[in-house]
């Protein structure tokens, strides 16, 4: 993968709609992002961008958001302590207050998984998935991104039965995450899921899909694109 | 661009960095009254806006300003009469009022994400950039205003840009709205005083 500034720009100017960068084994090292790279993606980016990864209080939250980026995005800190996104929507406004759910059917239904970026810490929050979806809207999170963990990284498609049955109880903006492969899996997560977005990294970073041809074959069908 | 202190305005002068511009943060009088152009920004509420501007007597400051000013999303909101945000009295620039936005079925609120703006005729902020995506974060709106020239439909139609004489506002976030937004800024810094 190349710089972070170099891809920044890239996607910026291919027509993504919005960027988020993950530094997803920051939780399991129990460490924050490394933000003197924030300021400068902020410089050159006239899309929103979202930071994620170890933001595990309202400080650590301020530094990220006055470094310049519109929206922060937590996954474990809010599941050790939920009350965090309390104090994060209260303070900054639940506009910025994005949580991410790794997701997988496990016993008993849709499981919440913490620490997920190192397979040897990685553990089963005591969370039902969507119990914990209504849990982060009560509490004020703005916006849910949905990774389905048995889809991420194989290519087959979002885990459509999920992001239904996620859908379903998430009155908040929902952002699918996990499994695109084709252009087809866009279109399908658009209008079988009913999500608000649509997040990729690997077929984006191979080339696989470019974002002008994705976003021109999602308008042929019906699908309404920025261009 | 004005200082009113809270609000989180780097994204504003980074914009105006790649149009090579700029911008200077102040709350002086005299800086203000001299400059080209004016932005007024904005993250955050209402009350709090107007408390800190009043502070600084900026309250009755922007009013009397005659070169280009441009309100961008609260900084929008603050130059009509009055906000239901903490019951404000504002500016009073641009008649109207800003109202919270009613939930309706799939659209919540704060309205967040990207839009699309329909001009109620022919102006120059708009120049290039009609119908096209812009960027929105917020939970109030300006239902309607005579001074409206553009709207925007999110269960129901409200105010996305709005002028009178030297006065422009945005509801939307021009510097994070891409291409559009950038042509937007510009349009602004290259008007005729």
């Amino acid at each position: 993968m190349g710089g972070i500034l170099e891809l920044a720009v890239r996607y910026r100017d291919e027509g993504a709609d919005e960027l988020v960068f993950y530094d997803i084994t920051a939780s399991p090292e129990g460490r924050s992002v490394d933000r003197t790279w924030i300021s400068r993606v902020a410089a050159e980016l006239d899309i929103p961008f979202c930071v994620a990864g170890g933001i595990r209080s309202a400080q650590a939250a301020e530094e990220v958001l006055a470094a310049g980026a519109d929206k922060i995005s937590i996954n474990t800190p809010a599941l050790e302590n939920p009350k965090l996104i309390d104090e994060l929507a209260r303070r900054f406004g639940s506009q910025c207050v994005v949580i991410g759910i790794d997701s997988k059917f496990g016993e008993g239904g849709y499981q919440v998984f913490m620490n997920t970026g190192d397979p040897t810490r990685m553990s089963q929050a005591p969370r039902l998935t969507l119990d914990w979806v209504r849990e982060v809207q009560d509490r004020g999170a703005g916006e849910i991104v949905l990774n389905c963990m048995s889809h991420d990284g194989v290519r087959t498609g979002y885990d459509l039965e999920q992001l239904k049955e996620v859908r379903a109880g998430c009155q908040l903006p929902l952002v699918a995450s996990g499994g695109a492969g084709s252009e087809e899996h866009f279109l399908q997560v658009f209008t079988e899921a009913r999500v608000d977005g649509a997040l990729a990294a690997t077929v984006f970073h191979s080339g696989s899909i470019r974002l002008p041809d994705l976003k021109q074959y999602l308008k042929a069908n019906n699908v309404q694109v920025r261009q | 661009m004005i200082d009113s202190g809270g609000a989180n305005i780097g994204s504003v002068m980074f914009a105006l960095e790649r149009l090579g511009v700029t911008g200077e943060l102040t709350r002086d009088h005299g800086r203000i009254r001299s400059a080209s152009r004016v932005i007024l920004p904005g993250v955050g509420a209402a009350a709090d806006a107007m408390t800190r501007l009043r502070e600084y007597e900026l309250g009755e400051l922007i009013p009397t300003l005659t070169q280009p000013v441009l309100g961008i999303c609260l900084g929008m909101q603050l130059l009509f009469e009055h906000s239901d945000e903490g019951d404000s009295v504002c500016l009073g620039v641009l008649p109207g009022k800003v109202e919270r936005m009613s939930a309706a079925e799939n659209l919540p609120v704060p309205h967040m994400g990207w839009n699309t703006v329909e001009s109620l005729g022919e102006t120059p902020l708009l120049a290039g950039v009609e119908g096209q995506h812009f960027y929105f974060v917020h939970g109030y709106a300006v239902k309607s205003s005579e001074c409206s020239t553009a709207t925007t439909e999110y269960g129901g139609r409200f105010v996305s840009v709005a002028s009178r004489d030297n006065f422009f506002a945005t509801q939307f976030h021009p510097e994070r709205s891409g291409a559009a937004g950038a042509r937007l800024i510009a349009n602004f810094l290259g008007m005729n005083q």
